[in-house]
């Protein structure tokens, strides 16, 4: 049972750790006054750019790849959500049908019209010295894949830009009033970009990670709707990164049930677990109402 | 301009002066497919294509021949235009229903378990039940949505993109459980009686009376957007909720309800008429992504229901092609996903202030300068 247990534990990290990853970005972007529909389609060609990268082997130029599809992906986004003001729900959408579009021709254009089983090398987990030695706890958290310790650095650094630093400051006064930062000699458009291209890249790693530490393959639409459920993640953590990461250890636990319930021979049908995660994203979202949600004011809203 | 003066002044001028935006979209979609044909030229050549075969490929495969245009474009373009209508409804008021694909796979769904349930009746019980209760079905997935945003404040965009994957996991559980054809070999359900067959409009070819029903709902909602009560209070909550619900004492939340349930309605029409003339049973990949290419189509249209005729005709016919260049010069179809998004980005670059409202103004309201301007 603690085997299960543990196991189960694990699997709830590794399933929260680029959801965590993309949300955080989205996280970042929203409170500059920002929702980045197009994150499914950054997760997506994350995943797509790792796979161009590691074709050389090399897992280090995976992620570097699947961070720069990121990041270009966002730059899209931000050229017309920001520098020319479009619509960002109207734009988001757009990248995504790009992005799976693209993708989906680019992969059998290369790989053939079947696609058929690529594998490519998977970084394994990196047990952290000691720190892994703790039972239980231990394997969950400090026996993981590369990934998951770039999450542990991002959330406390996120919290320390957002609210101990003057930039920090700024980037959450656009997403409440930017108009007024403006007459504060705040260039509103500018931090939204910089905002865009940092979750652009955190985006690209999460979909990095589920080709380069978790499946070790690439499917058209591989994403499966996580950049959608991290902008979920980003309400349910009420825009907190803290919040945020246990948000995604909540969904990554939602998504492991499945490992346990099957450890116990309990039988359902599958697709009861596929649907789980985002039952429980509308579940959950529908809780939170009535409560003080804490959304930027200006979220949505051009600059 | 869909602020509701400019609008209702427009329909004073009368005549045939209220169809001119949907010419002048129509006009706007055929430039635009144009260029989206140079693209796809551009793009084949620097992939390594023939790209004079696969353009004669799509051609060929599309509007080039009766066969091709009857039995595959407009086929094709039946489901494209119902959700393609759901979408720019909703749109229009500013309601984000993303939830297109969901809806139209929980609409066949529904007309299919419908259909087995009462195959003993006659065709012309059961043909319109099953419609209807497609529609309904649809229409209840989409309740959800609506549901959630009134009572709980849930963004629609969010939860409609949800309740796609869970209804695709839905109707994956029902091709394997309840509705599994009975030797249990393939995920898939029985065949529907025939009685519930739609009968087919042009003899020799596979153009089913649906697409009729796709284009007589694309004139109904023309109309009821522009004269009705009803398509005033869609248009005043999509141009500014906070002026419709104070100065139009506008109920936002009971006209977001019924947009949805309408939205939701359409898209289930057009699951249920999929089932109903073309595949005749229920499979689990039933819509190669109908509910989605459907926002490009609203999107394109300007959110005009005659225009979304008109690119739910071109998107058919692109779909159509891309299959048939696929076969003939092995170029991937989905590269039409690809090129329908960057239409819409185009198009929103164009637009410059980028909003769909100010698409429609750009397309349609901004050739009209003395309807949008009375003296």
């Amino acid at each position: 049972m603690t085997d299960a247990l543990t196991s189960c534990l694990e699997a709830s990290v590794r399933t929260a750790t680029p959801l965590a990853l993309a949300a955080l970005g989205e996280l970042l972007v929203e409170r500059a006054g920002v929702i980045n529909i197009g994150l499914e389609g950054i997760v997506l060609g994350g995943a797509f750019g790792a796979l161009l990268g590691a074709g050389g082997n090399s897992l280090t130029i995976g992620f570097i790849a699947g961070c720069a599809a990121g990041v270009a992906i966002a730059a899209l986004f931000a050229l017309f959500a920001v520098t020319m003001r479009a619509d960002q729900i109207i734009t988001g959408t757009a990248v995504n049908l790009l992005v799976l579009g693209l993708t989906g021709a680019l992969y059998r254009g290369l790989y053939g019209a079947t696609g058929a089983a690529l594998t490519i090398p998977t970084t394994g987990s990196v047990a952290v010295p000691l720190l892994a030695r703790i039972p239980v706890l231990g394997p969950t958290l400090f026996d993981q894949p590369p990934p998951t310790y770039l999450v542990y650095l991002t959330v406390p650094l996120l919290w320390w830009w957002l609210y101990r630093t003057h930039s920090g400051l700024a980037v959450r006064a656009i997403g409440e009033r930017p108009d007024s930062v403006r007459v504060a000699g705040i260039d509103a458009h500018r931090w939204r970009w910089m905002t865009l291209l940092m979750s652009g890249g955190l985006g690209g790693v999460a979909g990095a990670t589920l080709v380069l530490s978790q499946s070790g393959t690439f499917a058209e639409g591989m994403s499966a709707g996580r950049g959608f459920i991290a902008i979920a993640i980003v309400v349910l953590g009420r825009w907190r990164p803290m919040g945020v990461a246990i948000a995604s250890l909540l969904f990554g636990a939602a998504s492991a049930l499945q490992y346990l319930f099957q450890a116990m021979g309990w039988r359902a049908p599958y697709q009861l677990f596929l649907a789980l995660p985002y039952v429980l994203t509308l579940l959950a979202l529908a809780g939170l109402a009535g409560r003080k949600i804490e959304a930027p004011a200006a979220l949505g809203r051009a600059a | 301009m869909s602020d509701p003066i400019s609008d209702r002044a427009r329909s004073w001028i009368g005549g045939w002066r209220q169809v001119r935006p949907s010419l002048a979209t129509g006009a706007a979609a055929a430039v635009v497919a144009f260029v989206s044909l140079a693209l796809l030229w551009l793009a084949l050549r620097l992939a390594g294509f023939d790209a004079s075969l696969a353009l004669g490929a799509l051609w060929r495969g599309s509007f080039g021949n009766w066969y091709a245009l009857t039995s595959s474009t407009f086929v094709r373009a039946t489901p494209l235009v119902l959700t393609g209508l759901a979408v720019a409804v909703a749109f229009r008021a500013h309601v984000w229903n993303i939830g297109a694909d969901g809806q139209l796979l929980i609409g066949a769904a529904v007309a299919t378990a419908v259909g087995l349930a009462f195959g003993t009746a006659p065709a012309w019980v059961l043909l319109p039940l099953a419609l209807v209760a497609g529609a309904v079905g649809g229409g209840c997935w989409a309740a959800i949505a609506a549901l959630l945003r009134t009572r709980f404040g849930v963004l629609e965009v969010i939860s409609t993109i949800m309740l796609n994957f869970v209804a695709v996991d839905l109707v994956g559980y029902l091709v394997r459980g309840p509705l599994q054809e009975p030797s249990h070999a393939y995920p898939q359900s029985n065949p529907i009686p025939a009685a519930m067959h739609l009968p087919m409009l042009i003899p020799g070819t596979r153009l089913h009376w649906g697409f009729v029903a796709g284009a007589t709902a694309a004139v109904l909602l023309w109309w009821g957007m522009r004269s009705t009560a009803a398509g005033f209070r869609v248009r005043a909550i999509g141009a500014n909720a906070d002026a419709a619900r104070v100065a139009g004492r506008i109920d936002v939340a009971r006209t977001t309800t019924n947009v949805l349930l309408l939205s939701g309605a359409l898209s289930g029409l057009a699951g249920a008429i999929e089932v109903c003339g073309v595949t005749f049973a229920l499979y689990e990949n039933i819509s190669p992504g109908y509910g989605y290419t459907a926002i490009a189509v609203a999107l394109l249209a300007g959110l005009d229901p005659l225009g979304v005729l008109g690119t739910g005709i071109l998107f058919g016919g692109l779909e159509a092609g891309a299959l048939s260049m696929q076969r003939e010069a092995s170029v991937p179809s989905v590269v039409v996903t690809a090129i329908e998004a960057a239409l819409v980005l185009l198009l929103l670059a164009l637009s410059r202030r980028g909003s769909a409202t100010s698409i429609i103004s750009r397309f349609a309201g901004a050739r009209l300068p003395s309807a949008e301007e009375p003296s």
